[in-house]
């Protein structure tokens, strides 16, 4: 890292990348990238490139694992060694099996665990290049893998998160703000139902900053979601087209 | 009491069907009086009831379903089926041998072993219990011949066709044999090598386009079409 402070908002207000506060990364989703899974989805969120792949339900094994009242939800957040400047190893680490649960939580409560018990879905989500942000584009992503596997769900999870830089609250944080800024809000919404399944702070900020940046969050949640139900109904318009 | 979505329109799940004194249906849950999807499909209006009609789900046993399996445990007093469903199938050796069941004299593996496909019917199933197969009917038991085919499950409504209009005219073109589980598994067997990959290929065609309309005609000529062109190069290879 480099030692000089930078200013991380310039004298127009606008940000590194040349964005304004309130404004996200361009982001690019597809459904159904891999035919070996269940159900997949793959997102690019700014510099952000991350594949998810559910299977499942399936009979779970170890065995002992299994609800007698619902299914169990696994979860797998991974970065690849290339995903970052310097080498990550390969071995989860802390921080990966800490955002595992994370992801897991954020997302159980959108699908119907209760349907189908003693059976398991897996989730497998794999970060190929981070760039700030995974936890959120991740949670979207595995959102959209599970719709894709055909698993009974309440909503989708569209997540995103908000932060505070240079005295300022801005929306969609990458690598180097998230790194010099002073805080970071990140949150999970199922927009349909208007419910939040994960809200973390990381940081400091005053009641009035935080309740500006929540908004502020969720506001990117809806405009992520526009492009979620977008690229999920793009998978299966052709099937409508031809019918009609 | 509005509906906000027509008849055969694509929802997704969350997607906010219908608000009023409606029941949700197939695929879809009711929150107060708001009706949402539940899975990626068409709306279907029944009278009050809201159904959505899935393009991606997997198959869940029902009882008196005929599915076809593959044994992967040979246990102690019976087996135990992939049924290609989320829950693995048991199937008991009393129920498959006509004669009481003696452990110390019978040897389970030497009736079905480990990879040997059946077709069964499901007898049981509840969410406590694991779906129970039997094999006591006509036609029901041990694969010998004939070649599989796996098909997404929610496809085999299409196949069989409107009043099994499909599946009889595929049966009568190329004379083979057709048993559809419904668990997604297909099995034809027919008289030679050549009739089976003509009934594989109709129905990877049928599963690829299976939301298109006057389908059962395209696959129909598409089978004539086939049968001639194969005449054709039989002839020219035996000249």
């Amino acid at each position: 890292m480099s030692q000089k402070t930078e200013k991380l908002i310039d004298k127009k207000g606008l940000r590194l990348d040349g964005r304004k506060p309130d404004e996200l990364r361009p982001i690019k989703i597809e459904v159904g990238v891999l035919s070996n899974a269940d159900g997949s989805a793959y997102i690019e969120h700014g510099k952000n490139k991350i594949l998810a792949a559910v299977f499942g339900p399936k009979e779970l094994h170890p065995k002992h694992l299994a609800l007698p009242d619902r299914m169990v939800l696994r979860c797998r957040y991974h970065m690849a060694p290339f995903s970052v400047q310097e080498r990550k190893s390969p071995a989860p680490s802390r921080r990966e099996i800490e955002l595992s649960k994370v992801i897991r939580e954020s997302l159980e409560p959108s699908i119907f665990l209760e349907y189908y018990p003693r059976t398991g879905i897996d989730v497998f989500v794999e970060v190929l290049q981070a760039d700030g942000g995974t936890r959120c584009a991740s949670i979207t992503a595995a959102s959209l893998a599970l719709a894709d596997a055909g698993i009974p769900m309440r909503d989708l999870v569209v997540a995103c998160a908000a932060g505070k830089v240079d005295d300022t609250i801005v929306l969609d944080l990458m690598d180097t703000e998230d790194k010099m800024g002073t805080a970071d809000v990140p949150a999970a919404l199922m927009p349909n139902l208007n419910a939040i399944t994960l809200l973390q702070m990381d940081g400091i900020l005053t009641l009035e900053e935080f309740e500006k940046a929540l908004n502020l969050t969720l506001e990117g949640c809806r405009k992520i979601y526009a492009m979620q139900k977008e690229a999920l109904r793009a998978k299966y318009v052709s099937v409508k087209e031809v019918e009609e | 009491m509005p509906t906000f979505f027509e008849g055969r329109q694509l929802v997704i799940p969350g997607d906010l069907i219908a608000e009023g004194e409606y029941i949700a249906g197939e695929n879809a849950y009711a929150e107060g009086n708001k009706i949402y999807a539940s899975r990626i499909g068409m709306v279907e209006y029944e009278n009050k009831k809201v159904n959505v009609v899935a393009l991606r789900a997997f198959y869940i046993p029902r009882v008196e379903d005929m599915v076809i399996g593959t044994i992967v445990e040979v246990g102690f007093n019976g087996w135990i089926v992939d049924i290609n469903a989320p829950y693995e199938a048991l199937l008991r050796a009393s129920d498959v041998l006509s004669r009481p069941f003696k452990p110390q004299k019978d040897e389970l593996s030497q009736v079905l072993e480990i990879g040997d496909l059946v077709v069964a019917k499901i007898v049981a199933y509840d969410r406590s219990h694991n779906p129970q197969l039997a094999v006591d009917e006509p036609g029901l038991g041990k694969i010998t011949r004939g070649q599989i085919v796996k098909i997404t499950p929610t496809k085999i409504p299409r196949l069989i066709g409107r009043k099994g209009s499909m599946i009889s005219m595929i049966k009568q073109e190329t004379g083979c044999q057709i048993i559809l589980g419904l668990n997604g598994v297909v099995l034809i067997t027919g008289k030679n090598l050549e009739d089976e990959e003509l009934a594989i290929m109709a129905i990877h065609k049928i599963e690829e386009e299976s939301h298109t309309s006057g389908l059962t005609d395209r696959v129909a000529q598409m089978l004539k079409e086939e049968k001639v062109k194969r005449e054709e190069i039989k002839n020219e290879s035996e000249n």
